[in-house]
Order: C-alpha cells, then structure tokens, then sequence
C-alpha cells in the first residue's frame, strides 16, 4: 500500500528478542506463554479429575504442595476444588486458547499470508503482548493472598462473587481475577484492532478479499467479533470491579446480604453482570473456535491435494456464525430468571447457528472427496478436529432446546459439549497449526513418527475422557461439585464407574502431552531442515524463506489467484502459489473467478 | 496411510455404542425410578424427554452419516503411490458445487425451524407465568449457604402467618398434584434442580420466581442446587418427599408441627378451613 521499505533486524537482542515489534517474535512468545499456561490448566484439569474419580481421596505426593491444610489428612477442601475449576477454565480460555490462537497464529500468519512486511501498528501489537504479563502476574498472585484464588466459576457471577464473604476466593483473590482479566481483554482488544487494520490496509498487490486464505478471513471475523463484543465484558467487569472495592451497587440487590453480615444498600440487579458476561463469552466461544475452523481449511485442502470445497459458502458460514453469535448470548440463561419468554427467541437463533456450522463440516468433507489424502500429523489433527466439532455441534442442539435445556442445564453434558468444542475442536486445532507451520516459523520439520503416535492416543484419550461426560449429565450430575456421591442418584455403581473411568482417560491425556513437547524441543534443535515449502502449499507464507526474514518478503509478492489451486488439470505440479501466473491455456474454474 | 481411517471409525463407533447401551441401564440413563427407567415420574418431565429422545435420533441419525461420510473419505481418497513413487491417481479439481450447497443449507435449515417451533409450547408450560397452576403456593423455597429453607402456609393456607411450617432440606408433595413453590434466594444465587422430574430454576436474590412441578409416584427423590454457590455448594443437597394421599401429607404437616412445639396455634377466625393447599 504506502511505501515500501525493508528495516533489517535490530541488532540489540533485547529489541530483537525480547521488547520486539517483529510480528513473528510477538507471535511466538505468544505461542510459548500460551504453552506454559496450557501446561498448569492442564495439571489443574488432572487435580479436578482425581477429586471427581476417588472424592477425598489423598492425593499422593501433591497434596502438600497443592493445598496447604495438614489437618484435612491431604484431602482437596471443596473450596480449593472451586478454585480448580474457575483457574482451569480462566487459564484455558483466556490465557491459553484465545492468546495461542489469535496472539500467536493471529500475529504470525496474518502478515506472512497477505504479503505485508508487519502489522499496520507494530508498537500496538508488542503493547498487547506485554500487557498480558500483569494478567499473568495478578492471576498467579491470587494464590498467595488471604482467601486464596478466585472461586466463584470462570463465569464470575455476582452476588458469589461480588460480596466479599461469600467464599474464601472472593476476599481478594476475585480481584485480581477481574483485573487480570481486564488485562487479557485489553490485549485481545489492541489486537484485534490491529488485525483489522492490518488485513484491510495491507494486503500485497492482487491480494483481492476473496483471494485470502480461510485462516485470514477467520481471524478477520475473529478480529471483528472481539472489537465489537470485548467492550461490553470489559464494561462489566469493571462494574463488578468497583461494586467489589468502590462500595457501588450494579449487581447487588436492595439489602443484599451474605452469611450474617449487614446488608447493602443495594438496587442493582445480579442478572444485569449475566447479560453483560454473555454478551461477549458467547462470542468468544466462536473467537476459540472460527481461527480453528480456518486454520483446518488451509490444512485438509494442502493435504488432500484438492482446492477447498465451496470457498465462498465458507466464507459466508463464517460470517453469519460472527454474525448470529451476537444475538445468542441468552441461551445461556434460560435457567437464570430471565423472562421465559425471551428464552424463547434465543432459541431461534440458536438453533439458526447450527446452520452455518453444519455447512462447514460438510464443505470440509467435500475437500476431501476426491482428493489425495495425506495423513500427515497436521492433517491428522485437523481430521480429529471435524469429527470431534461434528459431537460438539450436535449436542448444542440439545441445550438449544430449552425444554431439554431444563435438566442438562448445569450438568456435565453442558461440559462434555465445551470440551468437545474447546479440546476437539480448538486443541486439535492448534495442534494442527503447530504441526503445520512449525517448519514455517523454526525452520525445521517435526518428527512425524512422534507426532502420529502423540495423535492417536490424544485422540483415543479424548474420547475416553470427555464422551461420558454427555452420559453422566444427561443422568443429571451437575458440574462443579466435588463430591457426587453426596447425592444418591449419583452414586450409582455406574456413575462411580464412568467417573473413574474418564479420570484414568484425563491422566492419560494429560501424560502423552510429553510426547508433544518432547517432539517441539527436539525438533526446534534436531530436526531436519524444512526449506521454504515443505508441504508444497499455495499460499503466501510459503514462498518466502523458513524462518521468513524479519522484513518477511525480499520484494513484496503480486498475487494472481486463490490460495486453493491444487491439482490443477494441465499443470505440470499438483499446486500452484498464489504468486504463480496461470499457466497458459488453463482458466479458473468459473467459481472462482 | 488409509488405516488412520479406523481410528476415527473406532470412536464414532465406540459413541453410537455408549449411547446405544445407556437406555437399558438405569445407571447410565436419564434418572428414572430403577424399576421404570423408561418412564420420568413428572409430566413436564415425559414432555422434555420425549423432546430429547427427538434430538438424540436427529443428531444420531447426522452424527452416523457425517462420520461415516469423513471416514470413507479418508479410505476411498487416501494417497497411494504407484511403483514408481508417482501418485497413483490424480486429485480431482473442483471448487464446490452450487447445488450441494442449497441442498445441505435447506434441509437442515428446515430441521431446525422445526424443532426450535415444536419444543416452544412444552417451554411455555414449564415456565410461563400464564401457565403457572392458579392454587396457593405449596411453600416458599429459599435458598441460602448451604440449604434449602422451606416455608409451608401451614393449617390456614396463608404464607406469613404465624403457623406457618418450618423445613430445612425437606420438601414434601402430594402424588398427582401440582406442586407451586415460590422461589427465592437469601444470599447468592442458587439453582433448585430437581433431576427425576427435570426442573431447574435458578434463585435469584431479590427476585420471587414461580415454579410448578408434579409427580405421580409417591416415593423418596432429591433436590439438588445447580448453580455453584460457595464452598458447600456440592453438599446444598435435599430431601424430596412425595406422599401418597393428601391426609398422609396433612399428617406429616401437624406431626411436624408438633414437633417443633407449636401445636396449639390456632388458625384464626374466617382462615379456619384447615388443610387446603
């Protein structure tokens, strides 16, 4: 667009490295905080699964470590178990799915792939790096201060977690909760600004709209929903912020009051903070899952050899899902007091975004009808991420129906159904990517002996762990309770089972991660170097070196057609980059001209 | 390479098979009485579960054809190569199809239309305030860390007076009759779930919210709290009695009454019919 110069690299490895406005290296320390983070939601997951398999069971070795209470004999206090499942799903959303799919894919690939030297505002986009470390800081922090974490749901609501006698976590630890909170919102929110601008005002010459790839049109709309939803969530957390430490009354009702301490003042209303939260983590279920859905075009169209099955329809699903995902946020209050017959309108357009979503998985196995289908591990991990978002689609349908609603709501079917959505379809996702573009940003292959044997039993332990969750909910066990057999209907030898059972699948799935880090460090040293297109892929990032240098393109590329164009009849190979002419005497096909 | 196919194979397979078992077992079932796992003891509750056996065929039927259609694509379609490491059959070149694409777009569209208006009229009778049973409240329910706090009218039949009946985690019901119970909550949210008949409502501080239920076995059930509420949230758990006859419940009411000395309160002047809900 504007004038084209190359900078070469800072010299200053604190520049270089550390405070740099590259896209590339904000991309990667994106990737690896986000990792770290995965890591300790990971183990928290496995706390929360040992205390559901054998309730108040000593856990071995740990316990000291993990709780601080000798008197309770290495048994998890309830309220140490609230804290696991509110830092599980805070870390997991906010701090590792979000921030590794768009902080580190978003800011990784958005330049490479449209062909721009960096973002529009590289100042902004190391800010929104940095300013996730105060969140970092605040959530870690909340630990250690009297009350310990916060333990009022990653959902937060008040009065639970407004009132400061509630529950230990919300003393002090809820916030800091809200504050680094605010911090992540702050950070996806200069991010996405930047993408915005970046995709809009940068594109390399020829680089039509419809000529990006799925990935780009994906955190595009990403971008988009997250700057248009974030403001309303940051509103409402900085409502609750100050009803916890300014005395004011958003959410508090008249006279309000928890235990035997004097009521507030009050008139605020509890389901107020409920509308503002939902009004943007709906969206951000889609934020965790459109980037997904892009990065698994790109790679089931490479590796089927085979130009992507309806690439508008696609484009226009995913559209209509950001689109639709704003007038939703309601279906998760049916149960909460709201006016039923609201309820009945969320279910509409609930039930309407299914449909887009549908279209998706069926353009995806078009892709691969008639293709040559290449099992690489990348290609693997996106197959795993179609099956799997097909389950986590379809038991929507269920929650969608309010009647149905009604008993699931609060159980683990609704958990089985986020993390066949979150872990089969956004986990798969960025293992996909990794699997994929490594080469692309470390210059070296992953081993992909490794890698198969780290999907398979990723996959198999999945199944395992999250499938019955759809089962025990249904028989109405409710989320967040450490301890079923309280409840007779819950202790049935059968749920006891099933809940052991994806215990020993959790602690698997969480053990043959070593296989995945072991496979990233040995080949970010080891591994055979990748070359500019290892995977002989179309799109721009491919044609510049591996890793591209900082400027990303020696001379910025001209683009002459969609990223898509595989297999080609009359071509002499089965791809075509983007930068490539059409051969002569071949036309597009009409579709897209 | 194409064998990969059968891993995928294997889990769908491996979900048709868990879902397929679960009816015939009371424990993995929707909970049911064990002797009738087939059958909720509540009418809203056959309402919601004949909804829900719907979407588990719908899906069911969609989750068998898209599996199967992916995992035929990953066999038929593998890349093979041939003796000289050359592939074995070209990928074809097309970019959609324009008919495919209505076709998967309406008929699902349609699916969904249709559930999301069949399932509004069992919503409306669960919930709706115009179809909320005319009687006086059976009790008020309170909710509060970490019980529930029941407040029964008593012999008058009027709420805030001074018979009214006192119990912590213990609801009780006539069989057969329609069951109002004023819901509310003391401190934070709390959610009343009753799973065998299938009612869940939150109880929202500063708010009285209606809730209507019945249930035609006489027998002992649970009441549950759904919404996370603190650090006894798990345990915020109650007795659900429901009685046989109507007298069999009036008995339990006075015996109660008794027992929390406060037998001689008279119901007073005009209010002194005694006994109706």
């Amino acid at each position: 667009m504007s004038h084209d110069q190359i900078h070469p690299a800072p010299r200053n490895p604190l520049t270089r490295y550390i405070f740099s406005t590259d896209h590339k290296v904000i991309g990667v320390q994106f990737l690896f905080s986000g990792l770290i983070f995965m890591l300790l939601g990971g183990l928290m997951a496995m706390a929360i699964r040992w205390q559901l398999g054998w309730p108040w069971k000593p856990m071995p070795i740990l316990a000291k470590w993990l709780w601080s209470a000798p008197n309770l004999g290495g048994q998890m206090p309830p309220e140490f178990y609230n804290k696991l499942v509110t830092m599980h799903a805070t870390i997991m959303i906010f701090f590792v799915i979000i921030p590794i799919l768009t902080g580190a894919f978003g800011n990784y690939l958005i330049p490479l792939m449209i062909g721009a030297r960096d973002m529009a505002f590289p100042k902004l986009n190391m800010f929104s790096y940095w300013i996730m470390w105060p969140g970092f800081a605040f959530l870690i922090w909340s630990f250690y201060v009297e009350g310990g974490s916060s333990e009022a749901g990653w959902t937060g609501y008040p009065p639970l977690s407004t009132m400061k006698w509630a529950s230990p976590g919300s003393l002090n630890g809820q916030t800091l909760w809200l504050l680094a909170l605010l911090c992540a919102g702050i950070s996806s929110l200069s991010g996405s600004i930047n993408y915005i601008t970046t995709i809009v005002m940068l594109r390399a010459p020829g680089m039509k709209m419809l000529r990006m790839p799925m990935t780009v049109w994906a955190l595009f709309i990403t971008a988009l929903l997250q700057a248009f939803a974030l403001p309303v969530l940051t509103s409402g957390l900085l409502m609750q912020t100050l009803d916890r430490v300014a005395g004011t009354n958003f959410f508090s009702p008249v006279g309000g009051s928890v235990g035997n301490a004097p009521g507030v003042v009050g008139g605020g209303a509890p389901l107020l903070f409920q509308h503002l939260f939902w009004f943007y983590s709906h969206p951000a279920v889609y934020v965790m899952i459109l980037p997904a859905m892009g990065i698994a075009s790109d790679v089931i169209s490479t590796f089927s050899r085979k130009p992507l099955f309806g690439y508008k329809p696609m484009v226009i699903a995913m559209g209509s899902i950001a689109g639709l995902g704003f007038i939703v946020w309601g279906h998760h209050m049916f149960q909460s007091g709201m006016n039923p017959a609201l309820a009945a309108t969320f279910t509409v357009s609930t039930m309407m975004i299914a449909l887009p979503s549908a279209i998706k998985v069926f353009n995806w196995i078009g892709t691969m009808w008639g293709g040559r289908v290449q099992f690489t591990t990348a290609m693997l991990h996106a197959m795993a991420f179609v099956s799997m978002f097909i389950i986590g689609g379809l038991s929507g349908i269920f929650m969608a129906a309010t009647p149905v609603d009604v008993h699931i709501h609060d159980t683990y079917f609704i958990v089985g159904h986020i993390h066949y959505v979150l872990f089969g379809g956004s986990m798969f996702a960025i293992f996909a990517a990794t699997y994929y573009w490594f080469p692309k940003i470390f210059g070296r292959m992953m081993n992909e002996r490794i890698g198969w044997i780290h999907f398979g039993l990723t996959f198999v332990f999945m199944t395992g762990t999250f499938f019955f969750m759809h089962v025990v909910g249904w028989h109405g066990h409710m989320r967040r309770i450490p301890d079923p057999t309280v409840y007779k209907f819950l202790s049935e030898p059968g749920v006891v089972w099933m809940n052991q059972f994806m215990s020993v699948c959790a602690f698997g799935l969480g053990i043959v991660q070593v296989l995945f880090v072991g496979n990233f460090f040995y080949s970010l040293v080891l591994g055979p170097v990748a070359g500019p297109n290892p995977w002989k892929a179309n799109s721009l990032e491919w044609t510049t070196s591996s890793p591209p240098p900082h400027y990303n393109f020696e001379t910025l590329p001209q683009v002459f057609h969609p990223p898509y164009e595989f297999s080609l009849p009359g071509s002499e190979d089965d791809y075509l980059p983007q930068t490539s002419p059409l051969p002569p005497n071949i036309t597009l096909d009409p579709i897209m001209a | 390479m194409r064998y990969w196919s059968l891993i995928f194979a294997l889990a769908a397979l491996f979900g048709v098979g868990a879902f397929a078992y679960a009816p015939f077992s009371a424990d993995w079932w929707l909970p049911n009485p064990a002797d009738s796992p087939g059958r909720a003891v509540s009418t809203s509750g056959r309402e919601i579960d004949a909804l829900f056996l719907i979407i588990l065929w719908l899906t069911s039927a969609v989750f068998v054809g898209t599996q199967a259609a992916l995992v035929w694509a990953q066999y038929r379609y593998a890349d093979r190569l041939d003796a000289e490491g050359k592939p074995a059959r070209p990928a074809r070149y097309f970019h959609g199809s324009q008919r495919l694409e209505v076709v998967w777009t309406i008929i699902p569209a349609a699916i969904l239309v249709f559930l999301a208006l069949y399932q509004m009229e069992t919503w409306a009778n669960i919930k709706f305030r115009s179809a909320a049973p005319k009687t006086p409240p059976l009790a008020e329910v309170t909710g509060r860390q970490f019980q529930w706090v029941i407040k029964y009218p008593g012999p008058d039949g009027k709420l805030n007076t001074p018979d009214d009946l006192f119990t912590v985690n213990d609801l009780h019901l006539v069989k057969d009759k329609t069951a109002l119970i004023h819901l509310k909550a003391a401190d934070v949210i709390h959610s009343f779930f009753l799973p065998q008949m299938r009612i869940k409502q939150d109880a929202v501080p500063g708010m009285t919210i209606p809730v209507w239920f019945d249930c035609d076995r006489a027998g002992r059930y649970e009441l549950a709290c759904a919404e996370l509420c603190g650090w006894g949230h798990y345990k915020m758990r109650g007795d659900v009695v429901v009685h046989e006859t109507e007298a069999e419940f009036q008995a339990w009411q006075t015996a109660k009454l008794t027992e929390q000395g406060r037998s001689r309160l008279e119901p007073k002047g005009d209010d002194a019919e005694g006994g109706k809900p």
